[in-house]
């Protein structure tokens, strides 16, 4: 089932008018509501009323991370009045965090682009649909909770977590929809066989996942263990939460709602956009939002991009699963961690220099495992074994409480931690995904 | 008389306790007493050599994280209940003791224990009270 058909069967030089429609209307609505931006527009020589073409778009500037960060809270959006509504946060990297906002409209926007995406995963109205994202602050639950809504699907709203309650519920209700990080639903299956309860007797049609990486060989063992499909979505709260890409049964790239969220793909070193089908970062424009519309923000994602029509009919374009970032940013359980966060606490830690590496590891059917080797220097050495371990304890608690994650700290001896170039290596990604 | 114990900061590694004892072996440092406190991850060695200046200068210099500490060598008669009459001493005057172990070789026919206290200046005053006798450092450089 397609949910808008006429917006993603849109013949290609329609959907281009529509976005120029769109665009035309966005840049003079921000250039009057947003200071900031108008002062970035003026920066970059341009006149609202020079974006005549969804080509111009190439004209303006790029939005980064760090000016979501610089002008928190409200700096960046062009309506904060009462009109909006609900507000997301999410933890920050060493300063502020980032907010996001949305007004009646931006959560209708949400709704329907969710809609499209459960649908495109192969899901429909009357379906059952178990959410254990995260709700809350994370845009994860609450953005399918807005789409299954939508759809007009039976939701059980379980969030993250309580992973025994999580099986019984599946047992009781055999929902035919799951939403979760794809670790989590690996996890569950290994809960739910240690219950002696096999997960592929179960009702499931579809598994839609996402907000961390993942390969081709776990979704083979997602289908495998579950006897269900399993299909991908890409979002970022920046610009809606889910909701801004999805895989249709076809699984051959991420049907992009270009529509509403105008994709670029650029060299992230020259900012020049790159072939079709070649690989560059994600850069999107949000055409309709009125609370927060990000013009060109840089996602710091690698993709490809191609724009022929699927098999499913979608002319909507499709992206490549993400092939990498173009920072350090890792992300771990639907979280992002920066190598930044784990430096700041460490420089806050009286005596600890930032000698550190964070190992990312996933053994099998488990959770993603962060630990953080921190070089021990003289000034917090003790030759007594209790000081050391509160002081480790305490390095641990410091970073969990900014990274919103567990880990393991251990304390290494001075200049074991691998360097390269003269430049401390940070992450070891050892998951294999 | 306090003496100088050495600690050393090892990794839980195959081989890091033989690159210490090797490193002061061909410095001609000898290690007179030793012991090793272990957690999951990592360990810290603690000895007394007989030239903890140039031992404490020679890990330094070799990357290990080291520090000095002061601690306290008492003669314990070698026979029952020698080491729960030192004890009492302590228990009796409220002299916590962080950690103990043994010397490697006797130098009289009693045996020799290092003793880290939690606090070694009212330790030692205790001990010269009571009239324990407590090992100098030039009869441990000599063993």
């Amino acid at each position: 089932m397609i949910w808008k058909k006429e917006i993603e069967c849109m013949q290609l030089a329609e959907l281009k008018k529509l976005q120029t429609d769109y665009l035309k209307k966005l840049i003079p609505y921000i250039y009057n509501n947003c200071p900031v931006y108008k002062k970035k527009i003026d920066e970059a020589g341009i006149k609202p009323d020079q974006i005549k073409s969804i080509d111009d778009i190439k004209r303006l500037p790029f939005t980064t991370k760090i000016d979501m960060r610089d002008n928190y809270p409200y700096g960046l959006f062009s309506n904060k009045g009462k009109d909006v509504v609900e507000i997301h946060i999410s933890s920050g990297t060493t300063g502020n965090p980032t907010l996001v906002g949305y007004t009646r409209y931006d959560v209708s926007l949400w709704s329907e682009v969710m809609a499209r995406t459960i649908c495109c995963a192969g899901g429909e109205p009357g379906d059952t649909i178990q959410i254990a994202y995260g709700y809350g602050l994370f845009t994860g639950g609450l953005g399918f909770h807005y789409g299954a809504l939508e759809l007009g699907m039976r939701i059980i709203p379980t969030s993250a977590g309580q992973t025994a309650r999580q099986i019984k519920i599946m047992q009781d209700f055999k929902p035919k929809v799951i939403a979760c990080t794809p670790s989590y639903v690996l996890y569950m299956a290994e809960e739910a066989k240690a219950m002696g309860i096999d997960p592929a007797k179960g009702n499931w049609k579809i598994g839609i996942f996402g907000a961390e990486p993942w390969s081709e060989s776990m979704r083979k063992e997602i289908e495998q263990v579950w006897n269900m499909s399993a299909t991908d979505v890409y979002g970022l709260s920046e610009i809606i939460g889910p909701g801004v890409a999805q895989e249709c049964t076809h699984k051959e790239g991420l049907h992009i709602y270009s529509d509403v969220f105008y994709p670029e793909i650029i060299d992230p070193k020259t900012d020049q956009e790159v072939k079709e089908g070649e690989s560059g970062e994600l850069v999107i424009t949000t055409l309709t939002k009125q609370a927060i519309p990000l013009i060109r923000y840089r996602t710091r994602d690698i993709v490809s991009i191609r724009y022929d029509k699927c098999k499913c009919g979608r002319t909507s374009p499709r992206i490549s699963k993400i092939k990498g970032r173009t920072d350090d940013m890792i992300i771990v359980r639907g979280i992002n961690v920066f190598p930044s966060q784990i430096e700041h606490v460490l420089l806050g830690i009286k005596g600890t220099q930032p000698h550190y590496q964070i190992i990312v590891d996933r053994k099998a059917h488990q959770l993603d495992e962060v630990e953080v080797l921190v070089e021990v220097e003289e000034k917090i050495f003790s030759d007594e074994v209790k000081k050391l371990n509160e002081l480790s304890q305490k390095i641990k608690k410091e970073i969990e409480a900014a990274l919103s994650i567990g880990v393991k700290v251990t304390l290494v001896e001075p200049k074991t931690i691998q360097r390269s170039e003269g430049k401390a290596k940070r992450i070891i990604d050892k998951r294999i995904i | 008389m306090k003496l100088t114990q050495i600690s050393v900061f090892l990794e839980n590694r195959k081989g890091r306790l033989y690159d210490v004892c090797s490193l002061l072996g061909k410095t001609g440092i000898n290690i007179r007493a030793l012991t090793i406190a272990e957690t999951e991850t990592f360990g810290v060695l603690r000895i007394v050599v007989d030239k903890s200046d140039l031992a404490i200068q020679t890990l330094r210099k070799n990357n290990f994280v080291a520090n000095l500490t002061d601690v306290v060598a008492i003669e314990v008669g070698d026979k029952p209940g020698g080491l729960a009459e030192i004890l009492k001493v302590f228990a009796d005057n409220d002299v916590n003791v962080e950690y103990m172990y043994g010397f490697v070789e006797k130098f009289s026919d009693n045996a020799l224990l290092v003793f880290r206290f939690e606090d070694t200046d009212n330790a030692t005053k205790i001990l010269a009270d009571k009239g324990v006798k407590v090992v100098t450092r030039k009869e441990i450089e000599g063993l």
